[in-house]
């Protein structure tokens, strides 16, 4: 009797033990659910911009320029260089000759000089996706009656041509490849500068570093520095970077003279400004990998008489190789999307040519979309929400990238 | 021949616990001294006083003098890595090193610039032997070590110690994990072993300190209770407390 009586007891108990599991599964899932919503929010909203209707007028009509009943765009390269220098001033024409000699253009790049130069195509409204879908007719019948002399396209803001096409200040010419390249060149001394100082600092904290107040100082710091305001980094970069080692980062150190970049504000600078930003990431992400390398595995290889060096380059890095990774993988998501660093250290707002070299003026693409979102034309959103999709898809290679890379390393047997 | 002569050897961990009280202990050359005692006794910790593995555990204070052939291991000029090499020791939960059966057996000696192919082959080979596990891994040395079951990769453990050559072997609870028949050929190996090492071993039942010790000695929360010729130590002990624990009436 007793014992039926534990047992059930047991039972009751059970059962609200699952009601209480089934409430935290519910929480949990809910919470889920809640970061998802809010990322295809944030996607719709992008999308919503991104594409759509687009009416458009030329300031010259491209029927004036029928030569011959030949219509501008099917006149040969020849024609459309004459018909440059005969509408441009010679100043102009000139100029565009310097640039790059107009016998070493094609035709396409021609062409596109004199859509650029002569008709030039001037957004009078644009419509977002979502009406663009469901009021064309709406859309159409506006742009008949208020703008009789404009086209009327669906267009993608996001193409090719964007992402190729450097900076300008006409939004249906405008491209992000001057920012794609200035984030990368960013990224990449970010990187050479945070990634080795990181693993190098953890690596000395877990190893090497013995217990005592100092040490601690040292790592409740990192921790700290970890939540640092990024403007704070910002004016830390001008004022070491920028001023202080304005020499090195503007490369009249190493004699290069850069007129357009005489001072400090490069993507050198840029670069190891978002370094010290993602050091703290990076060092406490490779400790926590160090950690987790079992302690056998270490006094295994001590056992047979390996040096601290040996064992740390044989054993602990390899094993500890992927937790890193994965924290690079977080550092430069962060770097890559900072904005308000970029704008302290001195990005420039508008500049149509490449960078090139480390002691280049740079824009990266978040100050590229912050700037076009600044702006009150509606266009100029447009082509910010292309760019933040540009900026996705350069955020989800260079992670797969780098997932692809901790893969290859956790594999070993 | 006394191999290794402890001397009031204290040992205190930073949290406060006394793992060693006072352990004065003389150890043989040539012969099997079995450290015995319930858990916490401090037999692991004594092992690893052995060859310095101390040193990477929070230590707060050490005393006393442990000479090996008459050198002072704990004097912080010891070269420690010297001292690895002279003293192997096998855990008690086997870790091979991620790399294939050969190269953990090699691993120790070309970490100290043992380049020719000959000289590894050969030592791989006779650890292989001398553990009793070549016939059960002649055939597959470029393996993973990992692909082996636990008795193989505790004896592969055993084996990658005897390749560096030590005087002195340290085995903590080496065959815990293992099922009799694998026990049964470690500590054959073992027999054969101490003909040419010194061997330590913390044995994983009372059973099988009786059965291999040729020594042993008794520890109880940090305390040498009892420490004397293995047969007469578990046949007849002196202490009190020894008793108990030998006849299972401990507690
Ligand atoms: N790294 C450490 N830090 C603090 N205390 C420790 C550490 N290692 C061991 N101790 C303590 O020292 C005492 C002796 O431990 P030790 O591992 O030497 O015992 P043992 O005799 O090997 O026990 P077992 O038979 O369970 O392996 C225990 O009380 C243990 O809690
Ligand atoms: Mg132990």
């Amino acid at each position: 009797m007793k014992e039926i009586a534990i047992v059930q007891g047991f039972e009751n108990n059970l059962d609200s033990r699952n009601r209480k599991g089934i409430i935290w599964h519910v929480l949990f899932q809910a919470s889920t659910i809640v970061g998802i919503i809010a990322l295809i929010a944030l996607m719709l909203n992008v999308i919503d911009s991104a594409f759509g209707y687009v009416a458009y007028e030329a300031r010259m009509d491209p029927d004036s320029l029928t030569v011959d009943g030949i219509p501008v765009e099917d006149q040969s390269k020849d024609q459309l260089v004459a018909l440059l220098q005969s509408t441009l001033s010679s100043g102009a024409y000139n100029k565009l000759d310097n640039e790059t000699l107009f016998v070493d253009r094609s035709r396409e790049e021609v062409f596109q000089l004199v859509v650029e130069r002569i008709i030039r195509p001037k957004i009078v409204q644009v419509w977002k996706f979502w009406p663009s879908l469901t009021r064309s007719d709406e859309i159409r019948a506006t742009v008949t009656r208020e703008y009789p002399k404009a086209e009327l396209d669906f267009v993608s803001w996001l193409t090719y041509d964007f992402v190729t096409r450097p900076q300008t200040s006409e939004p249906l010419t405008a491209g992000v490849r001057t920012a794609v390249l200035g984030s990368l060149w960013t990224i990449l001394f970010t990187i050479l500068l945070a990634f080795p100082l990181g693993v190098g600092a953890a690596i000395y904290l877990e190893e090497y570093a013995s217990e005592n107040w100092f040490n601690r100082i040292i790592q409740t710091n990192i921790n700290n520095l970890a939540g640092v305001p990024s403007i704070v980094y910002g004016i830390l970069g001008l004022a070491i970077f920028v001023r202080a080692l304005e020499r090195f980062t503007s490369g009249k150190m190493f004699g290069i003279v850069n007129l357009t970049s005489e001072n400090g504000r490069t993507v050198l600078s840029a670069g190891l400004t978002l370094g010290l930003l993602v050091l703290p990431i990076i060092i406490i992400n490779a400790q926590e990998a160090i950690r987790a390398v079992p302690r056998s595995l270490r006094n295994a290889s001590f056992g047979v008489g390996a040096t601290k060096w040996q064992t740390v380059w044989s054993h602990m890095l390899p094993n500890a190789l992927p937790g890193i990774l994965t924290g690079t993988i977080l550092a430069i998501s962060r770097a890559i999307g900072e904005t308000a660093p970029l704008v302290v250290v001195g990005a420039s707002t508008a500049i149509s040519f490449d960078p090139s070299s480390p002691f280049s003026k740079f824009t990266t693409l978040p100050i590229q979309i912050y700037q076009w979102t600044s702006r009150p034309q509606e266009e100029f959103r447009s082509l910010a929400a292309a760019s933040i999709l540009v900026l996705l898809v350069l955020l989800l290679s260079l992670n797969a990238s780098a997932v692809l890379l901790r893969n290859r390393f956790s594999r070993r047997f | 021949m006394n191999k290794i002569v402890i001397e009031n050897l204290s040992l205190q961990y930073t949290d406060g616990t006394e793992s060693l009280r006072g352990i004065n202990m003389d150890i043989r050359e040539h012969a099997i001294t079995a450290l015995f005692g319930p858990a916490g006794g401090g037999k692991s910790t004594l092992l690893r006083c052995l060859n310095r593995l101390n040193d990477l555990t929070d230590v707060e204070e050490i005393s006393g003098r442990i000479l090996l052939d008459g050198e002072n291991v704990l004097d912080p000029q010891t070269d420690i890595i010297a001292l690895r090499r002279k003293v192997g020791m096998v855990f008690a939960r086997p870790v091979v090193l991620p790399m294939s059966i050969y190269q953990n057996l090699t691993y120790g000696l070309e970490l100290a610039g043992e380049k020719r192919r000959s000289v590894l082959y050969e030592a791989a080979e006779r650890s292989l032997k001398l553990a009793a596990l070549w016939d059960e891994v002649k055939d597959r040395l470029d393996d993973p070590a990992i692909a082996l079951s636990g008795g193989q990769q505790q004896r592969l453990c055993l084996a990658r110690s005897l390749a560096l050559q030590p005087e002195i072997i340290l085995l903590d609870e080496p065959t815990s994990g293992l099922d009799p028949i694998s026990t049964g050929k470690v500590e054959a190996a073992l027999q054969e072993l101490k003909k040419d090492y010194t061997i330590i071993l913390v044995p994983h039942s009372v059973q099988q300190a009786a059965r291999t010790a040729d020594y042993a000695a008794f520890f109880l929360q940090g305390e040498l209770v009892e420490y004397g010729d293995g047969a007469e130590l578990f046949t007849n002990p002196k202490e009190k407390r020894t008793e108990d624990y030998v006849t299972g009436r401990f507690g």
